[in-house]
């Protein structure tokens, strides 16, 4: 278990002020000109032996990320945009970093500005997070009084943050579609390459960072990469942010070290599985996106990049979901399929046909009206979406179903044995997918 | 996809922002450069949709097109794009169920009885105008599932009952208290956390360390600050140019 002296996020529950002065005293904006001094490569240097990866969901490693960006800022400025959008099924974690801990966000944005030679930064916050925005404001403000953002600050880099919003679009948490909707379109996802180090917000070089990996910054710098690096397991280094929620008796956000095993973390912090260890089906551990993985396998699996990557799932944002054996699983999954389908944004014909397809079959399966030879239909189309899209959503509504199939392809099976059963006769009745 | 249209009747025929929204309007445009006042868009559909009882009509979009002089098309393709703009009108305190997996394992469908018996399908709007009520995607609140959005604020860790009683403390007009129904700070576990009660975390001891670690090594001293003569640099030798005065012509 993770000490308290090693956590980052010392405020997440918000039972201290969020503050300048009481950030400050809980370490905030502590070094940070020094920091700032030592220039683009130092820093990019020590995130990346940090062994950061990206905190959004696809763990790719920050530090590398960002010296994709030009070494010379040239008549294009260059941006920084965090993505707040958080609307990953299942994750609130950056939330409490925006309410509670804005300074060490908005300090880690300004660190992280200085190593891709940036100056001004936008914040995109889902549009429902409206108490976040204003808790994020005010932060935003203090900073600005006390001139450690701004033209000609204390730190010597002038840095601007503004804090922008969106309007309940899922898609708009993936990058490019971020950016669109920040230039005040639609959020459709832009086909890469280009990529936004070249081009991104109004075609200059961007690099797009989930408020996590941004906001543990300055706080690795300050007590060293090596400090960082030693928790979790090589290649999955650090602490995170779990959300965990669903069936287990105390859900509730917490900071733990990578490579903790799920039981310790249910029993730590969330006081164990409702109806106790035995009661587990299945796990999704990294928001709606990822596929679920059945009680057996992740009972005492680490929770990291590499491991849950071998289980056929990932850790995505750590959003760990937990569903008991009082669960509908196929309804569960079915839920997951109108969500992909209520936010595909209708850009890619395999995904906008695609999840509505699926999840009008997913409803069927949910009463058993479907017949066995479909699951594999649904298998099937599931494939065609997966990889054919723009952007990973497509991707994001295939993989829910197929681990559904994959471990539980039984309980489906039965379902609609049970549902053909006592209606033989009239068989032939079955909707067609539209 | 979400297909969705707008309401045209029930919007009017005009539209203007409130006098007081007018400082707003120019917080937000003063964030983005100036020629690309258009990224303004969602913020100030957000505040149009405010001075409009909280739903989008289009004499109210086309506002908003002619400030920040974009093709009133490119306004609403936005509007229809993005949830949050309700495209038709809704009660005084419009109620946002979530209604996606983490909350449904967590008994969002109970709740989802609860407004239906309250209040009446979704989207429909209660004769005293107060009250209408939708199911949407998830609201980022899921340790604290389940939970309903109500106007600008969270209602989190609900129950039929405490929902139910929210709805009719609405109706009535009276003071209601956003956040954790149950006994619970924000998203610390039931009953009080376990970690971060370290008061060292609090008291500036973090802020004690004098250097930061992991600085650059001094750079090796240059030859030349060791007195050796620099290497690969060319003599430099200097001559004397003729005087072009001395040049008669």
């Amino acid at each position: 278990m993770l000490q308290d002296k090693d956590r980052i996020f010392t405020n997440l529950y918000g039972l201290h002020s969020p503050d300048l002065e009481a950030a400050k005293k809980r370490g905030a904006w502590h070094l940070t000109k020094e920091m700032l001094d030592l220039g683009p490569d130092w820093l990019c240097d020590q995130i990346k032996a940090s062994g950061l990866r990206g905190r959004g969901g696809a763990g790719f490693p920050t530090g590398l990320k960002w010296t994709f960006m030009p070494k010379e800022v040239r008549e294009r400025p260059h941006y920084l945009v965090v993505n707040a959008d958080e609307s990953e099924p299942g994750t609130c974690k950056d939330r409490e970093i925006m309410r509670h801990d804005p300074h060490l966000l908005i300090e880690g944005c300004m660190v992280a500005s200085r190593a891709m030679r940036a100056h001004k930064c936008y914040v995109y916050i889902r549009g429902e997070y409206i108490a976040e925005r204003h808790a994020l404001e005010k932060a935003v403000k203090e900073a600005y009084e006390a001139r450690l953002i701004g033209a000609n600050n204390l730190n010597g880099w002038d840095f601007d943050l503004y804090v922008h919003h969106g309007a309940g679009a899922y898609i708009c948490g993936e990058e490019t579609a971020l950016l669109e909707s920040l230039e005040g379109k639609k959020g459709q996802p832009r086909l890469k390459p280009p990529f936004p180090a070249n081009a991104g917000l109004y075609g200059c070089p961007t690099t797009v960072n989930n408020v996590e990996s941004i906001a543990v910054v300055p706080t690795i710098l300050r007590r060293g990469a090596q400090w960082f690096s030693g928790f979790g397991r090589p290649n999955n280094s650090g602490t995170k942010l779990f959300c965990i929620s669903g069936h287990v008796n105390r859900p509730c956000n917490v900071e733990e070290e990578m490579s903790i095993t799920f039981r310790e973390l249910i029993d730590t912090h969330c006081g164990g599985i409702r109806g106790g260890w035995e009661n587990l089906k299945a796990v999704i551990p990294g928001g709606s996106s990822v596929p679920m993985v059945p009680a057996g396998q992740i009972m005492d699996a680490y929770m990291d990049f590499d491991t849950l990557r071998d289980l056929k799932s990932g850790l995505g944002t750590a959003a760990v979901i937990v569903m008991d054996k009082q669960t509908d699983l196929i309804k569960a999954i079915a839920r997951l399929a109108y969500f992909y389908k209520h936010e595909s944004c209708g850009q890619c014909t395999p995904c906008r046909e695609g999840t509505g397809w699926m999840w009008r079959v997913m409803e069927r399966m949910v009463r058993g009206e479907a017949t066995h030879d479909e699951i594999d239909t649904l298998l099937d189309v599931t494939r065609q979406v997966e990889g054919h899209t723009i952007c990973a959503l497509g991707d994001a509504a295939a993989w829910p179903i197929q681990g559904l199939i994959r471990h539980f392809r039984h309980e489906i099976e039965e379902r609609i044995n049970r549902y053909r059963q006592p209606r033989a006769l009239v068989q032939g009745a079955v909707i067609a997918a539209e | 996809m979400a297909l969705r249209r707008f309401d045209l009747e029930a919007g009017g025929d005009s539209f203007a922002f409130r006098s007081e929204t007018e400082e707003k309007i120019a917080f937000w445009r003063g964030k983005y450069p100036a020629d690309k006042q258009r990224s303004a868009v969602i913020p100030l559909l957000w505040l149009a949709q405010k001075d409009n009882n909280g739903w989008l009509s289009e004499p109210a979009m086309r506002e908003v097109a002619n400030r920040l002089e974009m093709p009133y098309i490119r306004v609403y393709e936005v509007a229809t794009f993005y949830t949050m703009f309700r495209l038709q009108p809704v009660g005084k305190f419009h109620v946002q169920l979530c209604g996606t997996t983490p909350c449904q394992l967590r008994g969002a469908e109970s709740l989802k009885d609860v407004c239906t018996k309250e209040i009446g399908k979704a989207m429909y709007v209660t004769d005293d105008k107060r009250l209408s009520w939708e199911e949407v995607e998830c609201l980022g609140a899921c340790v604290n599932a389940p939970m309903v959005q109500i106007n600008d604020d969270f209602f989190e860790d609900l129950t039929p009952e405490s929902l139910s009683a929210i709805l009719g403390r609405l109706r009535h007009g009276a003071e209601v208290t956003p956040g954790p129904q149950i006994d619970r700070v924000n998203s610390a576990p039931e009953g009080g956390t376990t970690v971060l009660t370290d008061a060292s975390l609090f008291d500036g001891s973090r802020t004690r360390v004098a250097l930061l670690p992991n600085l650059p090594k001094p750079p090796e001293p240059t030859p030349e600050a060791a007195g050796l003569p620099q290497a690969g640099s060319p003599t430099i030798t200097k001559r004397e140019e003729p005087a072009s005065k001395d040049i008669k012509s």
